[in-house]
């Protein structure tokens, strides 16, 4: 019984209308049946979602803030000079971009061959027993730490290297692009996987209808259709393995020298994400070293970040159309 | 030569490639296992390190690596589930919810060491936290937020929607839809993804490398401002940085490294096969 004068009334009043303000603000339509509690979920788990766009932003902030000093505290011949040696002042990127490109570039090489070959076998050519084994082995190698890898790389990869090239030493680059090309082949068999799933049954039926063989209708029918989503799987590859820090630093040497030619496949090399990783712990924050070694680190943010959104932007066009083809 | 046998020798090709694919995952972890088990002994597993980590065992950092892997866990999946629930049963297709999504496979592809600067950056300088375990576990918690995210969502997204129309034909709110329909029948699929997430984690070496990781520190932490000892930097340094160290400890740390990794990988395997056997729909 609440007259329109009662205060009973006018709290009742306040709180609808402060409710819908509210809910105006959390953007929800449904009116019936919530309780407080229930909005205060809503709203938090509305606004975790978005956490995620935070996250990226912040971590984009912090590399600038601590590695754009590096422009003005450095020239710029020698910041893009070929001679990393931070203790005599010389920070030239060069060779490390360099040093990345090359080990991931021989790691691709070596991986897309495997990886896609891998790919068509689960998919098409294999009994079901031998998916369920290989299916399995190829996520726990997702999971092997690549500490762990680089130790192995280490203590029996990186001497065959050494003794079959009887070269000086076995931490070369193309050490380090074996370990990184068994690193980024989980990424490449699932997405190449995912190429193949999504081409249409009726061009297999149609293929074989036809006269032609089993291998045929795959390599002349099923693979081509596919190759757009498996040139992302190569590029969602290689993002994993110019990212790789651990399993690259324990095996490819770390001399930061210009990898110019096929022989210096042979030759130690040093990559962007080793030189943070072995030389961050040494220098103190806020000097001209710490500024440099963040910069290194927009590097790697910025080449990542390119890598993700034209691999996600295909994605999720192929995905509207129907299909990663 | 007929294409029968061109046939033949494509499948060899392929299979001979799932072979040197797979057949080096099992000698890594052979070779592993079979040098590694020389080491192992109840002293190497539960007895602190001592005359510079070449004798003793490895207790401060595998409890460092359990103490972090269970920060980011619980960092990590209040975060991750709200941020699947959102995407899945709130999102609109608008363009924000394609900046989320991109931000997700953004944070998915970010270099670890990339995360080990911002760690740096922001938690152990900006905010004061110091080189702490504090500092460590929001990093990691940050780098398998999208891990978790993206299975989770697969997980959510297989829930059929009739679950959903019953619930609310009922009178149940959205929400009550959500907390006693769909989330506990995804929650296998959550759980299997926070694992594989969390392995990453518990594995990774680089975010923690200035962010937390102690390099010698023989004794428990006390707080959440201490250091650690963790398995993947131990690893790292006692096979880089330290000169001398008989090979057999090394063998054993990454032996209990990477049973650490595999028992938790054979777990969400099982998990995830047990419940889809189970699942009535």
């Amino acid at each position: 019984m609440a007259r329109p004068s009662s205060p009973n009334w006018a709290l009742s009043l306040y709180r609808k209308i402060l409710q819908r303000l509210l809910r105006r603000i959390a953007g929800s339509s449904e009116t019936a049946g919530k309780s407080w509690s229930e909005f205060v979920i809503e709203s938090s788990i509305r606004v975790l979602g978005f956490s995620t766009i935070g996250f990226v932003l912040l971590i984009f902030f912090f590399l600038l803030r601590e590695g754009l000093p590096v422009l003005w505290e450095v020239s710029p011949g020698n910041l893009f000079g070929t001679r990393w040696y931070p203790t005599f002042d010389s920070f030239g990127t060069l060779p490390l971009i360099l040093g990345s490109a090359y080990v991931t570039v021989a790691a691709i090489l070596i991986a897309l061959p495997l990886g896609v070959a891998t790919a068509v076998f689960v998919r098409e050519a294999s009994p079901n027993w031998a998916r369920e084994i290989l299916k399995p082995l190829i996520e726990v190698l997702a999971g092997i730490p690549s500490v762990v890898l680089g130790f192995f790389g280490m203590h029996v990869l990186a001497p065959m290297v050494r003794n079959t090239l009887n070269a000086p030493t076995g931490l070369t680059a193309f050490t380090g692009a074996v370990l990184l090309a068994y690193m980024s082949l989980p990424t490449i068999i699932s997405v190449a996987e995912d190429a193949l799933d999504s081409v249409p049954k009726n061009y297999r039926d149609a293929a074989l209808a036809m006269g032609a063989t089993k291998w045929q209708t795959i390599w002349r029918v099923v693979v081509p259709a596919a190759r757009s989503g498996i040139a992302m799987a190569v590029m969602l590859g290689m993002g994993r393995a110019i990212g790789e820090t651990m399993a690259v630093m324990m095996v490819t040497g770390n001399a930061a020298r210009m990898p110019l030619s096929l022989g210096s496949l042979f030759m130690p090399v040093r990559t962007m994400t080793a030189t943070v990783a072995a030389e961050m712990g040494e220098v103190a924050s806020g000097s001209v070293h710490y500024h440099a070694l963040f910069g290194i680190g927009i590097i790697l943010f910025i080449l990542t970040f390119i890598i993700n959104i034209v691999a996600a932007s295909a994605i999720f066009k192929k995905r509207r159309k129907g299909g990663l083809r | 030569m007929n294409r029968y046998w061109t046939q033949r020798i494509g499948f060899a090709v392929l299979t001979m490639s799932a072979i040197a694919v797979v057949a080096p995952i099992l000698i890594v972890i052979g070779i592993i296992f079979v040098e590694g088990a020389r080491a192992i002994s109840w002293e190497f597993i539960f007895g602190m390190p001592y005359e510079g980590m070449k004798a003793g065992g490895i207790f401060p950092a595998i409890v460092g690596t359990l103490l972090l892997t269970i920060g980011t866990a619980l960092a990590a999946i209040p975060v991750g589930v709200a941020g699947t629930v959102y995407l899945s049963e709130y999102a609109r297709d608008t363009w924000m919810t394609r900046a989320i999504r991109l931000a997700i496979v953004n944070l998915a592809g970010i270099p670890s060491i990339v995360y080990g600067l911002f760690g740096l950056g922001i938690f152990v300088l900006f905010l004061h936290m110091g080189t702490s375990i504090l500092a460590g576990v929001l990093t990691l918690a940050i780098m398998t937020l999208p891990v978790i995210i993206s299975t989770s969502e697969e997980a959510l997204r297989a829930v059929p929607m009739e679950f959903r129309t019953v619930s609310a034909s009922l009178g149940g709110t959205r929400w009550q839809g959500i907390r006693n329909i769909v989330l506990p029948q995804a929650m296998p699929g959550i759980i299997t993804g926070t694992i594989l997430g969390l392995l990453r984690a518990a594995g990774e070496t680089a975010p923690i490398l200035f962010t937390v990781a102690a390099f010698y520190l023989p004794r428990l932490p006390q707080s959440p401002f201490d250091q650690v000892m963790a398995l993947p930097y131990h690893l790292y340094v006692i096979s880089t940085q330290v000169p001398g160290m008989p090979i057999s400890v090394q063998y054993g740390t990454a032996l209990v490294l990477l049973i650490l990794v595999l028992s938790m990988n054979i777990a969400a395997t099982v998990l995830r096969s047990y419940f889809r056997r189970r699942r009535q729909w």
